[in-house]
């Protein structure tokens, strides 16, 4: 397993950040602290060149989408120690109109992983150099791993021996597709009216409203 | 040539004139995607003032499959075989991350000797990547010889992989909790003696390659990268100890029983291509080490937890047992409901930091596994290590790289 992050760095974390820091929690040992979008910059140099942090490397960005938040998505940049053994994420929330500050003059290797951030949840980052869309198709259009793009996808694409050439076409899907609600109905389904069920909620006749 | 390359970018594609007035032009050239020495489907644009590369544009996502998507869409269980499927030249190392990475969120801890068969077969998928790693390198730098002695033993290394799980390469056998089987009887001694012989294998790989004029012309001083380069880019693995950076997640932050065994750290002076190629001779004799002492280790016991609610349990007493029975039921229907909460757990793959970044809410599907693939940041570094080097350079320092498109396009 990794390292457990160490309360004395937590505290460190915090106490560098002070103002910047919305959420700093512990979670299996490892370390989350919120900051607002507009301050990524600052709050990665600071942790880059603090002495007392060393964050050598970003080794990933990556976005998650919550649609149910007035801020949907979350854009997480993980952080590591080489010199110092240790290791922390740092997640800001973002919409899709509002831009997050690109760390590329912090990290040269966010390049690519703002690129596919960008082109699979459509988080935009101002200031990139070169946002690009990276792993999907030339022209494609859409963010895939959204929650509200089809597992299916819009279009597909085949080999039309008489154009010579491949084309998109509207996804056919020969059978439904199907998903299985796994919510256990003794778990979820507290506080909702099943049909033919009135009376187990109906108060008895005997104990009219007066 | 500097000044016309300078001038070139400040006109664009526009014809300039150099000092002794010859007019020339950028020339741009696509490198791929079918090409032999691409390691796959890679594509690269490349911006070539003469033999020299400009600038080098890799276009990638031609193997994108969509992976992290589809993992939404499935249970723990079901998600494992896809990442047999990332880099399939090390499909075990990449279980191993997902499965640790479930293991976390469920809080539970596989038995000793699940532990100690995840060890042994880490690092025989890091020998069989290696293998295939250099000596395909080899290849592309004009040497026919190191793939044919190379890829003798990484068959040989497969059949384990059969016996063990009954497929050569999609091994689908590291599970959260555990392993799939136990090894099958005389495994162990098979493995012992293959282990045995490996290590003349590999000095007479490095026979042919190590002191070989040729390839060291085409590998020493060549895609040089300077220890603070190395870290700003995001490198890991291998690629980061050939720069001179002695860490190891295997000893660093040690999963599983890595934290007892006994084994070295080899880490390159010079950074180039040469570097990595020995950096990589190197840790194939130090997993042999780590092998035999797992072999020699290994305690007897159970091969996945004792839990009915994460585990299935045994076929014989599914057969028997209505409550078995009822388990073997949900776990391959249902599957397991796995609490809310994030972590990112990342392992030492042949290739470099493998991570799982895995949020759960609670359901039996991950609601998002974003993957992060070591090849994906060396790949990005193209750019800075082909600059400045001729193009038969730029097929040296790809080799190099062991990228493997199934993990980068995922």
């Amino acid at each position: 397993m990794s390292l457990s992050a160490n309360p004395e760095f937590i505290e460190a974390v915090n106490a560098a950040l002070q103002a910047d820091v919305l959420a700093s929690v512990v979670e299996h040992g490892q370390l989350i602290v919120t900051v607002p979008a507009a301050r990524i910059v600052p709050v990665l140099t600071c942790l880059r060149d603090g002495p007392q942090f060393l964050f050598e490397q970003l080794i990933d960005v990556c976005g998650v989408d919550y649609p149910e938040r007035a801020q949907r998505f979350e854009v997480v940049y993980t952080l590591l120690s080489v010199s110092l053994n240790h290791r922390v994420r740092v997640k800001v929330a973002t919409d899709e109109d509002t831009p997050v500050p690109s760390v590329v003059e912090v990290y040269p290797s966010a390049n690519w992983f703002e690129r596919e951030t960008w082109d699979l949840y459509g988080v935009f980052f101002s200031d990139h150099p070169d946002l690009r869309r990276i792993l999907t198709d030339y022209g494609f259009d859409g963010h895939p791993l959204r929650k509200d793009f089809p597992l299916t996808g819009y279009v597909e694409l085949r080999y039309d021996p008489d154009q010579r050439r491949v084309v998109y076409e509207p996804v056919k899907l020969t059978q439904d597709f199907r998903t299985f609600d796994f919510a256990s109905p003794w778990e979820a389904i507290t506080d909702i009216q099943l049909p033919g069920d009135e009376k187990a909620t109906k108060p008895p006749y005997w104990e009219k409203p007066i | 040539m500097t000044d016309a390359v300078t001038k070139a970018e400040s006109l664009g594609d526009l014809p300039v004139e150099d000092k002794i007035g010859m007019r020339i032009t950028p020339f741009t050239m696509n490198f791929g995607p079918q090409h032999p020495a691409a390691h796959g489907v890679l594509r690269l644009v490349m911006e070539m003032d003469g033999e020299i590369v400009d600038r080098c544009d890799p276009h990638i996502g031609l193997l994108h499959r969509g992976t992290e998507k589809l993992i939404e869409y499935k249970t723990y269980l079901q998600a494992v075989p896809y990442f047999d499927r990332l880099d399939y030249v090390s499909p075990m190392c990449e279980e191993h991350a997902f499965a640790l990475g479930v293991e976390t969120l469920l809080k539970i801890t596989p038995p000793p000797r699940a532990q100690y068969i995840r060890v042994l077969f880490s690092e025989l998928t890091r020998i069989l990547n290696h293998l295939l790693n250099v000596t395909t390198f080899a290849l592309d730098l004009g040497a026919t010889t190191p793939p044919m002695w190379g890829f003798e033993e990484r068959e040989r290394g497969m059949e384990f992989y059969e016996r063990v799980s009954g497929a050569r390469m999609h091994a689908n056998y590291f599970r959260p909790g555990g392993v799939h089987a136990d090894m099958p009887a005389g495994l162990a001694d098979d493995i012992y003696s293959w282990i045995d012989h490996l290590p003349s294998v590999i000095d007479d790989l490095e026979s042919l390659l190590s002191e070989n004029r040729i390839f060291k012309q085409r590998t020493v001083d060549v895609g040089n990268v300077s220890r603070q380069d190395a870290l700003a880019l995001g490198f890991t693995g291998p690629m980061l100890r050939a720069s001179g950076v002695a860490w190891d997640l295997r000893k660093a932050q040690p999963y599983d029983v890595y934290d007892q065994m006994e084994f070295d750290i080899p880490v390159g002076l010079t950074g180039d291509c040469y570097a990595r190629y020995l950096v990589r001779i190197e840790e194939m004799r130090q997993s042999i080490r780590i092998m035999r002492q797992c072999l020699d280790k290994m305690p007897d016991g159970p091969i996945k937890v004792d839990d009915r609610k994460v585990s299935p349990p045994p076929r014989a007493e599914m057969k028997r047992n209505m409550e078995s029975l009822i388990h073997h039921f949900k776990l391959y229907t249902e599957g397991y409901h796995v609490p809310a909460g994030e972590t990112y757990t990342a392992v030492e793959s042949p290739k470099g930091e493998f991570g799982v970044y895995l949020v759960s809410d609670g359901s039996n599907k991950p609601y998002r596994c974003h993957i992060h693939a070591a090849g994906f940041a060396h790949l990005q570094a193209m750019d800075f290590m082909s600059k400045g080097y001729m193009l038969a350079d730029a097929v040296a320092i790809i080799g190099s790289l062991d990228i493997v498109f199934g993990e980068i396009d995922r």
